[in-house]
């Protein structure tokens, strides 16, 4: 261009020297604690490999609930803030249903092994359900008014008022859930240990159990379901047409409201799934649960590309792994440090994810 | 002889204040051909985005067949059999050709016909069989174009409304288009024809009507407003 504007450039390169500070700072602050790292791991890979299996676990269960962050932003472009309540509230409805049919580590598998799938499928029908009809409520009516904003905080609204349920949850004694939510309302609940505890691996250092290979089991079929879903059926791809262009979408015949019910539907009872597992894989549940669950879940739906399905799947993976590690190799107290300024990092670099699509952010 | 199949009488619409049809009355008789013109701005496409419900009108009336649609959700009047390609194509970016067209024919689940009629959308668009497994959003302009009526055609519709099916296409194209609209009737589509090309839209059609600011301000059949000496003026660039 011929008449650029003059530069500061000119006397002193101020932007190179912010440059090299923030290289130096990086060199001084960074390298010594992650050649550490590398050494850590070297010296210990059975240490390694278990920090992986846990991280795979971890990303498993928060890829089932970064999902209904990504279908939801996908086609209504609304961040769900109530999305991780909805988990919490997955995992205190599966533990009441624990209660109802008496489970415990007694009950012999021939009863327990069908019964606990009746458990997932009625979880994932009421998160579902649930968070279908508080899209209905809640959010519709909003659609297409004024700002996105009103929706966003209507969702914040949720998100509180499922926490509270998730306390009111905490109080109820009826004779039929058995006493299962204790004695006191608002501490933690416990599951009964229902998952086999047994060691996969034993004998080579390296622990994945048995309930490890239930979480990933179950949510790789969820998730390669739901991909099949939504890229080779009808209402699948009506889905993501929707999420492309709603106007268009309504010209072929799609109604569009009963399609943006259908990613609530979706994203629901992939949350609930999630709440039940990891209900039962840590042995506890909490009304405040959802929170951090929620902020992760969500972080790796942005991370993956927000709208992109595949993306979701994969950055809860890598959220899941990069939580692991840090936990062992640098502090658990540093561990949201850490995986926010990777997310930051990234989304300097690339606004839309990881995979998510150049031209426009969606499906 | 002619029955009316699209009716629409002193139609008012609005965005928000904005008040954009001033009271439209307008008809389309079955196997017609009908062109909608008019400049910039004229509501042209609120029309059809008011037939096809995606504005709902404040008050008028809507009729199909003698049956009143003004009141029913987009996705309903696409059941009817009133297909809409819109104004800038809005083909869906991230699927492909394939599952464009298939999401055109949405509302019928019967993959018999579906295979039929895409060989017929083939036939006429023999571009879109070689693109077949490309994402709409790869596709040129024209490609897009064919894409867009094709996929409408999927519907098997009753009535086609067609917004702008020149824009932005090489002359040739449009002539090519344009052709294909005309085949397309013949093989007994009635059309409702929104086009900034007057020349070409009057050419093709059996009758028109001039937009202006959100009034209808002529009607005639194609042939009388080629030579209307307004008609000719303001839209037809001759002096």
């Amino acid at each position: 261009m011929a008449t650029s504007h003059p530069r500061v450039a000119q006397g002193v390169p101020w932007r190179s020297i912010g440059k090299i500070l923030i290289v130096i700072f990086c060199v001084l602050f960074l390298t010594l604690p992650l050649i550490e790292m590398v050494k850590a791991m070297i010296a210990d890979p059975q240490l390694l490999v278990r920090q992986l299996l846990i991280g795979l676990t971890n990303g498993a269960y928060i890829a089932l609930i970064a999902l209904g962050y990504t279908l939801v932003y996908g086609i209504v472009e609304l961040i769900n803030f109530a999305h991780g309540d909805l988990y919490m509230l997955g995992a205190f409805f599966s533990l009441t249903l624990v209660g109802v049919f008496s489970l415990t580590p007694e009950t012999p598998w021939l009863i327990r092994g069908p019964l606990l799938v009746v458990v997932l499928l009625a979880t994932m029908a009421f998160t579902a359900t649930l968070n279908m009809l508080v899209d209905r409520w809640a959010y519709r009516r909003l659609r297409g008014i004024g700002s996105r904003m009103a929706a966003l905080i209507s969702a914040i609204g949720i998100s509180f008022v499922f926490q509270n349920l998730g306390l009111l949850w905490g109080y109820l004694r009826f004779p039929f859930m058995n006493g299962v939510m204790g004695s006191n309302a608002v501490a933690p609940k416990s599951f009964p240990a229902l998952f086999p505890n047994v060691n996969l691996l034993a004998g080579t250092g390296v622990r994945f159990g048995a309930k490890d290979l239930i979480v990933v089991g179950v949510s790789v079929v969820l998730l390669a379901a739901l991909y099949v879903f939504v890229t080779r059926t009808r209402l699948g791809k009506a889905m993501r047409a929707t999420a492309q262009d709603r106007d268009a979408a309504a010209l072929m015949g799609i109604d569009v409201n009963r399609t943006i019910s259908l990613a609530f539907i979706l994203g629901g009872a992939l949350a609930g799934a999630s709440g039940m597992l990891v209900g039962l894989y840590n042995g506890t549940a909490v009304f405040d649960m959802g929170f951090t669950a929620g902020l992760r879940s969500f972080t790796a739906a942005v991370l993956g590309g927000i709208g992109n399905i595949v993306g979701a799947m994969l950055g809860g993976l890598l959220i899941g792994i990069i939580s692991a590690l840090s936990d062992q190799y640098i502090s658990t107290k540093w561990t949201n440090a850490v995986v926010f300024g990777i997310l930051v990092i990234i989304l300097v670099y690339r606004p839309t994810g990881l995979l998510g699509d150049d031209t426009a952010q969606k499906a | 002889m002619t029955t009316a199949m699209l009716e629409l009488q002193d139609v008012h619409t609005y965005y928000g204040n904005i008040h954009a049809l001033k009271g439209i009355s307008l008809t389309v008789n079955q196997g017609e051909i009908v062109t909608l013109i008019g400049s910039n701005g004229a509501g042209k496409s609120t029309t059809l985005r008011t037939i096809s419900g995606l504005n709902s009108p404040r008050t008028g009336q809507i009729l199909f067949n003698g049956t009143r649609i003004d009141r029913l959700p987009a996705h309903e009047i696409v059941r009817l059999g009133i297909l809409q390609s819109p104004e800038g194509r809005r083909i869906f970016p991230r699927l492909t050709v394939l599952e464009n067209l298939e999401m055109g024919a949405f509302t019928r689940n019967d993959s018999v016909t579906m295979k039929e009629d895409l060989e017929r959308v083939y036939t006429l668009f023999p571009r879109l069989r070689e693109r077949i497994a490309q994402k709409g959003g790869t596709l040129s302009g024209g490609e897009q174009q064919m894409l867009a009526i094709g996929r409408a055609l999927m519907g098997r519709p009753t009535v086609l409304l067609l917004d702008e099916p020149s824009m932005g296409l090489a002359p040739v194209l449009v002539e090519q288009i344009f052709t294909i609209i005309q085949d397309i009737n013949k093989q007994g589509t009635t059309i409702l024809l929104v086009e900034q090309n007057a020349l070409m839209a009057l050419a093709v059609a059996h009758r028109g009507y001039v937009l202006q600011t959100g009034l209808i301000v002529l009607s005639d059949s194609a042939a009388a407003l080629q030579s209307n000496e307004t008609v000719q003026k303001a839209y037809l660039g001759m002096e």
